[in-house]
């Protein structure tokens, strides 16, 4: 196996793009990930993306992005995960890079939402939950979310107001990205006094779905100081699944994919937790965020959220999370999220990030769920210095 | 589209019939022919007694397509008595009244309507219990 490297990154806002098509918008994050990779060929393409069929009315998204991004004929395809469709993709990239059959491959994530009306939006989205026996049933992903974290409250003893902490720091944190959705602060208030989406779950807490593309340019790493001085390398890679429905979990408390797929990262990475300097998690909702943090070794079970509340997880905390405002702030352009985890965590490794710099960032965690935790996919990322 | 696969789940949706694995004794909902406890082979069926628990619980305000003329409406998570969770619907009850914990029992009700035809899908959904005993 060989290692291998992120040298180009590309992404688009994220938001309404109305003037923009799926696949225009992936084009212009692939072109700018090629253009900052300073690459001059790629061996294959492929492209993260959850409801192209069902939303944008284009599959086939392969051929469809490679064409318009000016790689005809490389090969290229579609890769499905629901809301993990993204680091899927980063996955397989890696793995074609490791195994030595490509050189140079372009991972792009990319959903389009806006082409269809909200409702059906979120019909679509919760394809990813169990057709037969959970959304037959009026059951969406965030109805699920919250059925999760009324549970959570239940036996842990929080209150709904204690969540705010994720929100008002992913908030603070897209403030300075300029690729984010909402980039303005919310306060506790504000979140304890908003609209409920599916009680216990509200409008400040739920992640927003929206358009967007984001694209890496991998190569093996003894192959990137030619194109790059700061090279981030792909520490480590690993995936676990669930059980689909969130009713034939073991425990429905405890996100069991994201624990092993973390483990066998740290495993191969050689780090534990305690080396990780910062964590993009999949913060769909406030719930989930106390979940991966518990999953993946930074909180005892039940105290995800005391962690958010203790200050922990913001920029100067033991473990800064949502670093440029994650899910709920740089918004969930579903299957681009993984890939926007992945952009985000290279400029924290290069230092480049600004005012949201991690001190020192050395070791970044991105973990990518699908749906309610059936697909988990961890990273283990290494910067330069 | 949906005709045969609404056909093909009536024994789950309006007697709520699993299968019980021969080997570990689990019960299995909705049944797969697999057993989830111990991966061996499991395809006998077991008709459950729709009697159980809410384990937890939520009241959805914006709905996916399809059921936005119900809102609002409680789904939950019930744990059979018989031990699997199923996720259903909640009925005949408030949501503010809901409780993690109440006892439920299975009734069959429609669960929603489909497109222009309007054929109606008929499921089951969950009602308090009144008597924890029968
Ligand atoms: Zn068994």
């Amino acid at each position: 196996m060989r290692e291998v490297a992120i040298i180009g990154i590309g992404q688009t806002k994220v938001g309404e793009h109305w003037e923009k098509s799926l696949r225009q918008l992936a084009a212009e994050a692939i072109l700018a990930a090629i253009k900052d990779a300073k690459i001059e060929r790629v061996d294959l393409l492929y492209v993260g993306n959850m409801l192209s069929g069902e939303v944008a009315d284009q599959e086939h998204l392969g051929a469809a992005v490679a064409d318009f991004a000016g790689l005809r004929t490389v090969e290229a395809y579609k890769i499905e995960a629901a809301c993990a469709s993204g680091a899927a993709a980063l996955r397989q990239g890696y793995i074609a890079v490791a195994g030595g059959l490509a050189d140079f491959v372009v991972v792009c994530g990319v959903e389009k939402v806006t082409d269809a009306p909200n409702p059906d939006v979120l019909a679509a989205l919760a394809l990813a939950t169990d057709g037969e026996y959970e959304r037959a049933h009026g059951l969406s992903l965030i109805a699920l979310n919250a059925i999760i974290m009324r549970r959570y409250m239940h036996e842990y003893g929080y209150k709904q107001a204690d969540f705010a902490a994720f929100s008002v720091n992913a908030h603070r944190n897209a403030v300075n990205n300029p690729y984010a959705m909402f980039r303005r602060p919310i306060t506790e208030e504000a979140f304890a006094k908003a609209r409920m989406v599916v009680e216990p779950i509200n409008l400040l807490d739920s992640a927003p779905v929206a358009d967007g593309a984001a694209a890496l340019v991998l190569c093996p790493l003894v192959m990137a100081k030619d194109f790059t001085s700061k090279p981030v390398r792909i520490a480590a890679s690993a995936a676990a699944t669930d059980a689909l429905a969130l009713h034939d979990r073991k425990d429905l408390l405890f996100l069991e994919a994201a624990c092993l797929s973390a483990k066998k990262a740290y495993e191969l990475a050689g780090i534990g937790p305690q080396d990780v300097d910062f964590f993009e998690l999949t913060d769909a909702s406030t719930v989930m965020a106390a979940l991966s943090l518990e999953a993946a070794g930074f909180a005892e079970r039940g105290e995800g959220v005391r962690l958010a509340m203790e200050g922990e997880i913001t920029l100067e905390g033991r473990i800064p999370i949502s670093t440029m405002g994650g899910l709920k702030a740089r918004g969930h352009p579903i299957g681009a999220t993984g890939i926007y985890q992945a952009v985000e965590a290279v400029i924290q490794l290069r230092h480049e990030a600004g005012e949201n710099q991690v001190r020192d960032a050395h070791w970044g965690l991105i973990q990518n769920i699908g749906g309610t935790g059936g697909t988990a996919i961890t990273h283990i990322l290494e910067g330069p210095d | 589209m949906e005709l045969p696969k609404n056909w093909r789940l009536r024994k789950q949706r309006y007697s709520m019939v699993g299968e019980i694995c021969e080997k570990c004794g689990a019960r299995i909902f909705p049944p797969r022919d697999v057993c989830p406890e111990c991966s061996k082979p499991a395809a006998t069926p077991y008709t459950f007694s729709g009697k159980g628990t809410v384990y937890s619980y939520a009241t959805v305000f914006q709905a996916p397509k399809g059921f936005e003329e119900y809102v609002p409406y409680t789904v939950a998570m019930v744990k059979l008595e018989e031990g699997p969770m199923v996720a259903a619907q909640l009925t005949d009850v408030d949501h503010d009244e809901v409780k993690i914990g109440m006892p439920v029992e299975m009734v069959t009700r429609k669960l929603y309507e489909e497109g222009e035809e309007g054929l109606i899908v008929y499921g089951y959904k969950f009602r308090p219990r009144i008597h924890k005993s029968n």
